[in-house]
């Protein structure tokens, strides 16, 4: 379906942009808000990208705004600059650089950090402009003058001295403007993106470099500004102060809202509705600045009711009549799944690095105090290849502590932790994964918002492009390999049927199989399951047994449980350990007999 | 070049926009420690403070009646906001409170300025605290003397309520773990209703009492929310200590830095944040784990 329509929006948004100037006058629109519009949405596309898709919310794009429009501004008119589409890219290009500077501050970090972060920064330009630099910027005046673009086309010029000429040439960029976006968001950057909004814990622990990603996004959305804010200044021939204040972001930040996050046209929707009510209000009514105060209180009652915005609204109403067509037969029961039949995944990608025959894990002196409390003490641990080695001891051991110091989750007070005979100690838990070290987790870290097969893709695209990497505008379809290895591990999981489900509608226990798919997908050497049978009922505990069995093949497994069953049942040898430190370790058949173990399980009680 | 009259005058500036700034980071930072929801309203609140003073004040030519007002008022308005809208949104993500805060601090300036017009507005300091105060040294304006010492007084209720009484403790605990908080059995919609108010409260006795120095007006807001956002930062969000600490640096730098060009205090309070953010990420006094 998608391939038929591949680039059905694009056509639709050359339809509507040529269609807008003969449709929306006859809607009250005047050429210059409609050209106001097109500025404001494509600020809006890189604005979306960083919001909607990544989840980042800045109100400091204004600094951004303004930077990009000053400097092709200054270019034009106090250098004479002969190229406007020259002065708009350096203008974009400056806003780039100082976005990218900004970003490394303000992602250091997230949440309402970075809101406030954001807020503080784009303060700091505003008043850098007003002062420090009026002389270059014209202070509280602007820059005047700013010249109408033309095109040379060699046997004629093509001037866009008039709004609708105007409209033209912001049409032109628009497009262009959408066409990039859309590459962005349908690469496998943007589907990192996504998955770094809904989780990004889970994000990094499949390998992707979450902080690189999201300023990746971070000067996307800087670039989109600096080069809108450059077009300000050509569409009014005047670049204005006010593109610095903080009324700015606030105003991206709220049509975007609007219009509905996460859809690329939210920003230009809502962009339309601010601009018409304050038309409206002032015009038509003379109504002064009360329009602010009715679009403040539409806006707290969109986000209150319409959390997706106009566009998100339509969308969901749209949904309710197509699913009622679609899904006309009831919710089907999970059907139990023969695991034993289901296809292996084969042995994990070979990783060109030379061979090493010593053990697959190392441990060595492992310590881990949080304070005074002691969590792990002095562990020595190696696992040899395709070895299926069990974790057990009891509550409070320090089991969760050690499997998160072995992902490089948590970084150990002391000791050392070699993975094919390299020291991994300190290292991210992203390229941890790329290496070939990944856990399942024993709470279920999933993205919720995306269908189960784009589950499986975030966690195969590390594999397939490592920690990072920045194909922008590469189609997602197109990285080499990802395909089968996500049918595969799909397959391997029993959850083909069920790929394009969101992850909310699975039942528990295939939401459990996905967890494990997940780590499966990153293509590990060593997998590390921590509580794979936790929460399961009986059936499903049995079929997960014997998808570990199948797993194995060709792989290193390392398993906290504490199904004794299962754990004699899978297990080649035992570690146990016991608060904080090793106390045994042998096979089953020894740990059962272990006078020491059944001491610390069964508290003291001497077994005869 | 530097005259020393000047600089300790500047230095008490500081100090005074310090303490105020403390008060209103203590304000927001309370309210994220126990609900998760950074308030971006919480510059209107102070604007609306010193909106209904002035109201007050202008019916009853009292000054104590106009901090009263605003005070209680802008409370009102706190609690008001917390049942209707904002406990809606504890269960949903960090970027819809900041919308939903956000929204509600345009619908507040604007209906001020849709009632009062954009014109600013002045409360006299009252009748015994006009004119200027020999210290000695120097000279100094009366009021601004007292306001130093009302906020502070302010502030150190604060403390009390925070450090030596029930609700405090309740409050301490929830910043700490809420849902552990709501575990033991403890009313925490109540607590979380009061906290706002008393959230809300600090904005808007900050904005009455600081009537007297800077006059009114429906942005007023705006400037000193964006100081308070540095002060959090600097300070570590969730602390009550890293908000004091934080305001009176922030203070110093902007009044310190105003001396010698009032252009560049903005840039010196970012290059401190960045400064804070690069070495303690989490604040001078902040604890890692708070998002």
């Amino acid at each position: 379906m998608l391939k038929r329509r591949r680039y059905l929006i694009e056509v639709l948004t050359a339809i509507g942009l040529i269609a807008a100037p003969f449709v929306l006058p006859q809607l009250g629109f005047t050429p210059t808000t409609i050209n106001r519009i097109l500025v404001w949405g494509l600020f809006g596309l890189g604005f979306d990208i960083l919001f909607g898709f990544t989840g980042l919310l800045s109100f400091g794009q204004s600094a951004f705004f303004g930077t990009g429009g000053m400097v092709a501004a200054y270019l034009l008119t106090r250098l004479d600059f002969p190229s406007v589409v020259l002065a708009l890219v350096i203008g974009t290009l400056a806003a780039t650089v100082v976005g990218f500077i900004v970003g490394l501050i303000a992602l250091k970090r997230t949440g309402i950090y970075f809101a406030m972060i954001t807020v503080a920064i784009a303060e700091v330009f505003y008043f850098v402009e007003f002062n420090p630099l009026s002389e270059y910027t014209g202070g509280e005046n602007g820059l005047p003058g700013v010249p109408a673009p033309s095109v040379h086309l060699g046997f004629t010029t093509i001037q866009f001295n008039t709004d609708w000429s105007m409209y033209i040439f912001l049409a032109f960029w628009y497009f262009v403007g959408v066409v990039v976006a859309l590459r962005i968001v349908r690469s496998p950057v943007g589907a990192i993106l996504r998955a770094i909004r809904d989780n990004p814990l889970r994000a990094a622990a499949v390998g992707h470099n979450v902080h690189g990603y999201k300023l990746m996004a971070f000067v996307v959305a800087v670039a989109y500004a600096g080069f809108a804010g450059g077009l300000l200044g050509l569409m009014q021939g005047f670049m204005p102060p006010d593109a610095f204040t903080f009324d700015t972001s606030g105003q991206l930040v709220m049509q975007t809202a609007i219009g509905g996050a996460g859809t690329l046209f939210g920003p230009l929707i809502g962009a339309a509705v601010w601009l018409y009510l304050s038309d409206f209000f002032q015009t038509t009514l003379h109504l002064g600045a009360t329009w602010k105060l009715v679009l403040g209180v539409v806006f707290v009652l969109l986000v209150c009711f319409l959390r997706r915005g106009l566009i998100g609204g339509l969308l969901d109403f749209g949904a309710l009549f197509t699913r009622r067509r679609r899904r006309t037969p009831p919710e089907r029961a999970p059907i139990p799944v023969d695991v034993a039949s289901l296809a292996s995944l084969g042995p994990p990608r070979r990783r060109d690095e030379a061979p090493f025959s010593g053990p697959v894990i190392e441990v060595r002196g492992l310590t881990k105090s949080f304070g005074g409390l002691v969590a792990n003490k002095d562990i020595n641990f190696s696992v040899q290849q395709g070895e299926l080695r069990a974790i057990i001891g009891p509550n409070g051991a320090g089991k969760s502590t050690f499997f998160k110091m072995l992902t490089c989750e948590m970084s150990p007070t002391s000791g050392h932790i070699f993975f094919h005979g390299r020291d991994i100690t300190g290292k991210s838990v992203a390229s941890v994964c790329v290496l070939g070290l990944t856990k399942s987790y024993q709470v279920n870290q999933l993205f919720n918002q995306l269908t189960v097969r784009d589950n499986v893709i975030i966690a195969a695209l590390a594999d397939r492009r490592g920690t990072f990497a920045p194909d922008l505008f590469r189609r997602l379809q197109s990285v080499p390999g990802l395909d089968a290895q996500v049918d595969a591990t799909l397959a391997m999981v029993g959850l083909s049927d069920r790929a394009d489900l969101s992850v909310a509608e699975l039942a528990y226990g295939e939401k459990r199989r996905l967890e494990i798919g997940l780590a499966l997908a990153t293509s590990p050497s060593l997998l590390l399951l921590d509580e794979p049978l936790a929460g399961m009922s009986p059936r499903e505990r049995g079929e997960t047994v014997q998808l570990l069995k199948n797993i194995r093949r060709g792989r290193t497994l390392v398993v906290v449980e504490h199904d004794m069953d299962a754990v004699l049942e899978l297990a080649e040898r035992i570690t146990v350990l016991h608060e904080g430190a090793v106390l045994a370790e042998g096979a089953p058949s020894e740990i059962q007999r272990n006078n020491l173990v059944q001491e610390a399980y069964l508290g003291g009680v001497a077994a005869a | 070049m530097v005259n020393w009259a000047n600089f300790v005058s500047q230095l008490f500036n500081g100090l005074v926009l310090g303490a105020l700034l403390a008060l209103m980071a203590s304000g927001l930072t309370i309210i994220y420690g126990t609900l998760g929801v950074l308030n971006l309203a919480h510059g209107a609140m102070f604007m609306l403070g010193g909106y209904a003073g002035w109201l007050a004040f202008t019916y009853t030519n009292s000054f104590v009646v106009a901090v009263i007002a605003g005070s209680l008022f802008v409370m009102l308005v706190g609690v008001v906001m917390e049942r209707v809208i904002i406990r809606y949104f504890y269960a949903r993500p960090h970027e819809d409170q900041l919308l939903v805060t956000f929204g509600l601090g345009i619908v507040f300036v604007e209906t001020v300025r849709f009632f009062f017009g954009s014109l600013s507005r002045t409360v006299p300091a009252p009748p015994g605290l006009v004119g200027i105060t020999p210290l000695g040294f120097m000279l100094y304006p009366t009021y601004r003397l007292a306001l130093l010492g009302i906020v502070l007084v302010a502030l150190l209720a604060l403390y009390l309520v925070l450090y030596r009484t029930r609700i405090g403790m309740v409050v301490r605990a929830g910043i700490e773990d809420s849902a552990m908080v709501d575990a033991l059995g403890i009313d925490v919609h109540k607590v979380f209703m009061l906290v706002f108010g008393i959230g809300a409260l600090a904005a808007g006795f900050a904005g009455i009492v600081n009537a007297p120095v800077v006059s009114i007006a429906p942005d007023v807001g705006e400037a000193i929310l964006v100081q308070t956002f540095t002060v959090i930062v600097i300070g570590g969000v969730g602390s009550f200590p890293g908000a004091v600490l934080g305001g009176l640096i922030a203070g110093e730098i902007i009044s310190l830095t105003s001396m010698f060009n009032p252009g560049y205090s903005q840039v010196m309070l970012f290059v401190a944040m960045t400064l804070v953010l690069v070495l303690r990420p989490y604040g001078l006094l902040g604890t890692a784990g708070r998002e």
